[in-house]
C-alpha cells in the first residue's frame, strides 16, 4: 500500500512537470513543423511570459487567471512583432543562420530582463485555492500539481480538437505534410505561420507562468531549460500535438524519478534515451515528416 | 615530336587558364604574402604586450578550437551545437593524466588528447552523421550533455563540478617550464601548436579530400551521384575536426593548469560557434579574426558591464544572421570587391592594360 502511494506521488509529480513542459513546447513543435524554422528562442518567450504573469500578480495585484491571460496576450503580441520584422527574413536561410539569430535573441532577452527586472529569481505566489493539499482518497497530494495535470490535459485536448476538427487545423496539418502543395492549393502559409507563431508563443508564456512556481524564474531560464524543450519536441515529432504531449509527460516523469533516485548525474539516462530514440526514429515518435 | 607534344600541352594548359574559374581554382591554394600577417602579429604581440601573454594564450587556444569547428562546419557543412564535447574530452585527457601523475609531458599529452577526442568523434560521427537538420543538431547537443553528465557523475575521478586544480605539466622539450605567473612559455607553446595544426588544416582543405568536403556541403546529391563516398568522408572529417578540438582542449588544460566542467558545456560550444561565424566560416582565417574580436571585446567589456556585453553580443548575432552571413571577413571581401569594381578604377585599370 505504501509502495503504491509512493509510486502514485512520483507519477503525479512527474506528470505535473511534464505538463508544464508540454504547454511550453507545443508551440515550438508546430512552428518548427510548419516552417522548419529552428527557433531556439522559444524558451525566451516562455520566460518573457512568465515575467509578465509573475510581475502582474506581485506588483499589480492581478488574479492568477487574469495574469495568465495577460501573459498570453502580451507575449503573443511581442512574437508577432518579432515575426513580422525579423523571423520572416530568415525563413529561407540556412539552419546555421536561424540558430545564430535565435541564440542572439536569447542573449537580448536575458540581458533585457536582467536590466529591467533584475538578476534575482522571481517567486510566484499561488492563489490560496491552489496552495493546499488535495485528498485523492488513497493519497494526499499538492492541489497545484493536480490542477496542472488537469489543465494540461484540457489544453492538449483543446489543441487536438483545433488540429483535427477546424479548418485552420486542417490547413496546418496540410502545410506540415507538404508546404509547397499546400501553397499551391491556395493556403496562405505566411499568414498561417504568423497565427500559429503567436499562439505558440502565447502558450509558451502560459507554460512559463504555470511552471514558475517550481522551475523558478530568472533571466537564465531561457537557456536553462532549452535542451528539455528541444528534446520534448524532437522526441515527440515535429508538428504533432499528441507526440509532444506524450514525449513531455514521459520526460517529466523520467526526470522526476532520476532526480529522486540518482541526484548526481542521473539525467545522463535522458540523453542516452534521446540519442537512441532519435537514431531509430529521426522523425520522432509521432512525426510524419522525414527530416 | 616530344617537343611538339610539350608545347601542345602547354598551349592547352594556357588555354584552360583563360577560364576565370580555372584561374581561381589553380591559384587559390597558393601562399600569399598576407598570410604571414597573423603570425607576424602574434610574434610581435609577444614583445609588444608582455603583460597580456596569459590572455594571448587563451586567444590562441580559442583560434585553434574555432579552426577545428571550421573544418566540420565551414568546409563539410556539418552543423553541430556540441563541439565542446571534443574540447572537453581533450582537456580531461590531459588533466586526468597529469593530475594522477601518470603522464605530463606536454606534446605527447596533446597527442593522447587528440586520440581520445578522435575516438569519441569517430564513434559518435558514425551514428550521428546519418542524420541532418534538427535531428543532427539535437544529437550533437545530447552527446555533449551526455559527456558533461558523465564527467559530473564520475566526480571521484574527474573532480565533478570543481574539476581538477593545479595540474603539474612537465617543461616543453624538457627545457621551457610553464610559469603560472608569467605565461611566456604558454604563449609560444600555444603559438607553435596552432601553427602546426593550421598548416595541417590548410593543406587538408586544399587537397582533393578538402575539395570533396566542399562539394558535399554545396550539393550532397551530386556528390552521391558522381560516386563520392559521402558518409565516409564526413566521418573522417568529423574525426579530424574532433582530434584538433581535442588538441585545443588539451592545450587549454595545460596553459591554465586546471580543468573543469566548463570545458564541456553549452556555453563553450555556443561561444566557439559565435567566434567562427563572427569571423566568417569556411575561410580558415575567419577563426583568427573572430577570436581576436570576440575575446578582446569580452576581456575588456564583459568585466566592466557584463549585462551590456550580453545585450551587445545578442544584437551583434542578430545583425550578423540578418545582414552579414559571411562574417567580418565576408563583409570585408564584399566591400573590397565593390571598391575594386567601381567604374573609375576599372577604367584606370583598362587604360593601363592598353
Amino acid at each position: 500500500m505504501n509502495l503504491a502511494a509512493d509510486l502514485a506521488s512520483i507519477l503525479l509529480g512527474g506528470l505535473a512537470a511534464g505538463t508544464v513542459l508540454f504547454v511550453v513546447s507545443v508551440g515550438l513543435s508546430v512552428t518548427m513543423g510548419l516552417m522548419g524554422f529552428i527557433n531556439l528562442a522559444h524558451g525566451a518567450f516562455a520566460m518573457f511570459g512568465g515575467y509578465i504573469i509573475v510581475l502582474a500578480m506581485n506588483r499589480a495585484n492581478f488574479g492568477f487567471a487574469a495574469a495568465l491571460g495577460l501573459g498570453f496576450v502580451g507575449t503573443a503580441a511581442l512574437s508577432v512583432v518579432l515575426e513580422q520584422f525579423l523571423y520572416r527574413r530568415l525563413y529561407r536561410a540556412g539552419e546555421l543562420d536561424q540558430v545564430l539569430f535565435t541564440i542572439g535573441l536569447i542573449f537580448i532577452f536575458i540581458a533585457t530582463m536582467t536590466i529591467v527586472v533584475g538578476p534575482e529569481s522571481q517567486t510566484l505566489q499561488l492563489p490560496p485555492a491552489l496552495g493546499g493539499q488535495l485528498n485523492l482518497g488513497f493519497i494526499q497530494y499538492r492541489t497545484y500539481s493536480i490542477f496542472l495535470i488537469v489543465v494540461g490535459f484540457l489544453i492538449a485536448f483543446g489543441i487536438w480538437l483545433i488540429f483535427e476538427r477546424t479548418r485552420i487545423g486542417a490547413q496546418i496539418r496540410a502545410t506540415v505534410d507538404n508546404r509547397r502543395m499546400a501553397e499551391s492549393l491556395g493556403i496562405n502559409v505566411d499568414r498561417l505561420f504568423t497565427i500559429t507563431f503567436a499562439f505558440g508563443s502565447g502558450m509558451a508564456a502560459i507554460g512559463g507562468g504555470l511552471g514558475a512556481e517550481f522551475l523558478g524564474l530568472d533571466p537564465q531560464y531561457a537557456l536553462k531549460y532549452l535542451v528539455y524543450f528541444l528534446i520534448a519536441v524532437s522526441v515527440g515529432g515535429l508538428g504533432s500535438v499528441l507526440g509532444v504531449y506524450y514525449a513531455a509527460l514521459l520526460l517529466g516523469v523520467l526526470d522526476f524519478v532520476l532526480k529522486l533516485y540518482l541526484p548526481k548525474g542521473g539525467t545522463i539516462f535522458i540523453y542516452v534515451l534521446t540519442i537512441l530514440m532519435l537514431l531509430v526514429r529521426p522523425q520522432g515518435l509521432f512525426g510524419r515528416k522525414e527530416l | 615530336m616530344t617537343a611538339a607534344a610539350t608545347s601542345d600541352a602547354r598551349a592547352s594548359s594556357e588555354k584552360r587558364l583563360d577560364n576565370p574559374a580555372a584561374i581561381i581554382l589553380t591559384r587559390r591554394h597558393r601562399l600569399r604574402w598576407a598570410e604571414t600577417l597573423p603570425w607576424l602579429v602574434a610574434i610581435g604581440s609577444y614583445f609588444a604586450f608582455p603583460d597580456y601573454l596569459g590572455f594571448g594564450a587563451e586567444l590562441l587556444v580559442t583560434i585553434l578550437f574555432a579552426l577545428s569547428l571550421d573544418l566540420a562546419l565551414g568546409y563539410a557543412g556539418i552543423i553541430t551545437l556540441g563541439h565542446a564535447a571534443f574540447f572537453g574530452a581533450g582537456a580531461y585527457t590531459v588533466g586526468m593524466l597529469a593530475y594522477y601523475g601518470v603522464w605530463n609531458e606536454p606534446i605527447t599529452s596533446l597527442a593522447l588528447a587528440a586520440v581520445s577526442a578522435a575516438v569519441i568523434g569517430a564513434l559518435s560521427g558514425l551514428v550521428l552523421l546519418r542524420t541532418k537538420g534538427l535531428t543532427l543538431l539535437m544529437l550533437t547537443l545530447c552527446t555533449m550533455a551526455l559527456l558533461e553528465q558523465a564527467a559530473n557523475m564520475g566526480h571521484e575521478y574527474t573532480g565533478g563540478f570543481d574539476g581538477l586544480p593545479s595540474l603539474t605539466i612537465a617543461p616543453v622539450f624538457g627545457v621551457f617550464e610553464f610559469n603560472p605567473l608569467y605565461a611566456d612559455t604558454q604563449y609560444l607553446y600555444a603559438l607553435g601548436v596552432l601553427l602546426v595544426c593550421f598548416v595541417f588544416v590548410r593543406t587538408l582543405v586544399y587537397s582533393q579530400f578538402g575539395q570533396s568536403l566542399t562539394g558535399i556541403r554545396e550539393n550532397v546529391l551530386r556528390m552521391h551521384a558522381i560516386g563520392s563516398p559521402v558518409r565516409r568522408r564526413l566521418v573522417i572529417c568529423y574525426t579530424i575536426s574532433a582530434a584538433i578540438a581535442g588538441i585545443a582542449g588539451g592545450l587549454w588544460a595545460q596553459t591554465n593548469a586546471y580543468v573543469n566542467l566548463s570545458t564541456l558545456g553549452l556555453d563553450r560550444a555556443a561561444t566557439v560557434l559565435i567566434v567562427l561565424i563572427l569571423g566568417g566560416y569556411g575561410r580558415l582565417y575567419g577563426a583568427f579574426v573572430g577570436a581576436v574580436i570576440y575575446l578582446a571585446l569580452e576581456h575588456f567589456l564583459a568585466q566592466l558591464y557584463p549585462t551590456a556585453w550580453q545585450l551587445g553580443l545578442g544584437l551583434l548575432l542578430v545583425v550578423i544572421a540578418l545582414f552579414a552571413r559571411n562574417g567580418i571577413l565576408g563583409l570585408a571581401e564584399t566591400l573590397w570587391r565593390r571598391y575594386r569594381d567601381t567604374p573609375l578604377r576599372r577604367k584606370r585599370a583598362g587604360g593601363a592594360a592598353s
